[in-house]
């Protein structure tokens, strides 16, 4: 099967519902869309990120009420740099989406999501254990798989992979 | 001598509790899982899980490795279900290639993947009864368990790190006499299980440690992200293999354990229950085998047959480049889930175009299951930790990674 262009416009997939519920909360969080091999993306602005879970796990027709996975992507060396990206499930729909919070290099941070679900705890911790971003409001930020006293931050693409730093 | 004087008064209130250091080196820690406890008498006050002693960065050696050459490593992150592993990575890679894979190598990937869960599921029942205090149910369990292992060999020439899959379908047609060892197989094992369940669920030492024993509400559940047996135990129900199908789950028959009551028993009993589940689902792939091709049509991804290279240039020549420089994925992302025994296995994989993954994250179910530990234990007894431990099957290769 031959792969299908991704969409991109915002005005094509306004409709899905995720997106206009968001869109309806706050139309400036959403600051882009993709739909891409079945799957649904949607970049939120960093200051909104928090609130945009909560306004998607509240959902009364399709609650996102399950967090599946936080991780990140470093795009180094271009700006903005990391590509922190959340997956959520929705139990009784049955329906996934991806939301990516977009950062710059310089001191990245982004608001953590442990109020909204106490689970981000590790991923968040794992996130900013090998890539360095900081959670704000998090409980407990530190190292959960390198040793406490590591240096730098291992899944970032100008870390080697063999040898010394 | 003041220095030496006076022994501290203890104030009732005061210093009445003690950190105990449980693992990593622990018998009933499933692995190098350490565990901090704050214990007051026999209480656990609060409890913090302790991880990283197994990572070894798979996730950045992907970032330098051909496509194919990451399915050996996925093997090693759940070295209970290799084949699960092996599943959930291949389908990710075949979703951002949009790969279709013929009807036979998807029903033996599922032949392949239930007998994986009824593995995993045996060593769990086997050390966890093991944990609680009843030893015969391990030799029982890897009796069984070995002849999955043979299995295994037989199709894949190793026991645990099987490898299996590849991206486009398998990596070698199944060997003659596969199919009529595996009905022996699944014939047998259901009176096997009543073997497991004589001993154990009607037992009134295990009611006794299991029944009860660390509770956890279907909200707390999932607000901690926890998946699998340990989510289905709360009574959510949800199966990825039922409700968002994969590799042709959709075709298969059979039924979702779920218990209410969110304790080690309820745990207990949707794993035994699965075991049950998963042997019809090995029945059905054998009974309805398709026949054709075990690879797909798609020469610059699949690798060639021996024979073929010998006969054809093209195929010699796909074959050097698959080698030696991998083929080339289209830009973007996916995000594959697949029910492993323990939850919701996610593989999370970006490509920019080139032959090398750009990034590749695994969604440990494990990891998320692990943060529900403090909530199931705190204000219990310190020996039904271990029960709790037990009850939600980590493996800390996955959780490290």
């Amino acid at each position: 099967m031959a792969l299908a262009p991704a969409i991109t416009d915002l005005e094509q997939l306004k409709n899905h519902p995720a997106v206009a519920r968001l869109r309806g909360w706050n139309a400036e969080a959403v600051t882009g869309v993709k739909f891409d091999r079945d799957e649904m993306t949607i970049y939120v602005d960093r200051a909104f990120i928090r609130e945009a879970c909560v306004a998607l796990k509240d959902d009364p027709e399709c609650p996102f009420n399950f967090l599946s996975d936080v991780t990140c992507v470093d795009w180094y060396p271009a700006e903005p740099r990391f590509e922190v990206v959340y997956h959520l499930l929705s139990i009784p729909n049955k329906e996934r989406i991806r939301l990516k919070v977009r950062l710059n290099s310089a001191s990245p941070a982004v608001e953590s999501l442990t109020s909204v679900w106490p689970g981000a705890n590790y991923f968040e911790r794992e996130v900013f254990d090998l890539f360095g971003v900081r959670f704000t409001g998090h409980p407990y930020l530190r190292r959960l798989l390198m040793p406490e006293d590591w240096e730098g931050h291992p899944l970032r693409k100008d870390y080697p992979v063999e040898g010394y730093r | 001598m003041a220095h030496l004087n006076p022994t501290p008064v203890l104030e009732p209130g005061q210093d009445r509790t003690m950190i105990l250091n449980m693992g990593p080196q622990h018998p009933s820690t499933h692995g190098v899982l350490r565990v901090l406890l704050e214990i007051d008498g026999e209480t656990v006050v609060r409890m913090m899980p302790d991880i990283g002693f197994l990572h070894t960065g798979i996730e950045k050696t992907c970032e330098a490795k051909f496509y194919q050459q990451v399915v050996p490593l996925t093997d090693r992150i759940d070295y209970l279900c290799p084949l699960t592993n092996n599943l959930c990575y291949v389908l990710a890679v075949e979703k951002l290639l949009g790969l279709e894979i013929p009807p036979k190598a998807q029903w033996l990937r599922v032949l392949l993947n239930e007998l994986t869960r009824i593995n995993s599921h045996l060593v769990w029942l086997g050390t966890h009864a093991m944990d609680i205090g009843a030893l015969t149910v391990f030799l029982y369990c890897f009796r069984e368990r070995e002849e999955i292992l043979k299995i295994f060999e037989m199709v894949s020439g190793q026991r645990m790190m099987t490898s299996y899959f590849r991206v486009g379908g398998l990596a070698l047609e199944p060997p003659l006499g596969l199919f009529d060892r595996v009905r022996d197989f699944a014939g047998s094992f259901p009176e096997r299980i009543d073997q497991y369940e004589n001993l154990l669920t009607g037992n009134p030492i295990w009611t006794m440690r299991t029944k009860g024993v660390a509770r956890m509400t279907a909200e707390d559940a999932i607000a901690l992200g926890a998946s699998g047996p340990t989510l289905r135990g709360s009574g959510v129900d949800i199966d990825l293999r039922r409700d968002m199908p994969y590799s042709s789950y959709e075709k298969f028959q059979f039924k979702v354990p779920v218990s209410q009551e969110g304790d080690v028993f309820a745990r207990y009993m949707c794993r035994v229950q699965e075991l049950r589940e998963s042997t019809s689902i090995v029945r059905q792939a054998l009974d309805g085998m398709p026949e054709g091709p075990t690879k797909a049509d798609a020469p610059g991804i699949v690798l060639p047959d021996r024979e073929k290279m010998k006969t054809q240039m093209e195929s010699l020549i796909y074959h050097f480049k698959i080698i030696t420089e991998g083929f080339a994925v289209p830009p973007g992302e996916v995000y594959q889930a697949v029910e492993s025994p323990r939850g919701e296995m996610g593989y999370y994989i970006v490509s920019d175009g080139t032959a090398k993954p750009y990034r590749v994250h695994m969604r440990a179910a494990c990891l998320a299951n692990l943060q529900t530990l403090p909530k199931m234990c705190e204000g219990r007894l310190l020996a039904d930790v271990v029960a709790a431990i037990g009850s939600i099957d980590i493996v800390l290769g996955e959780i490290d990674r």
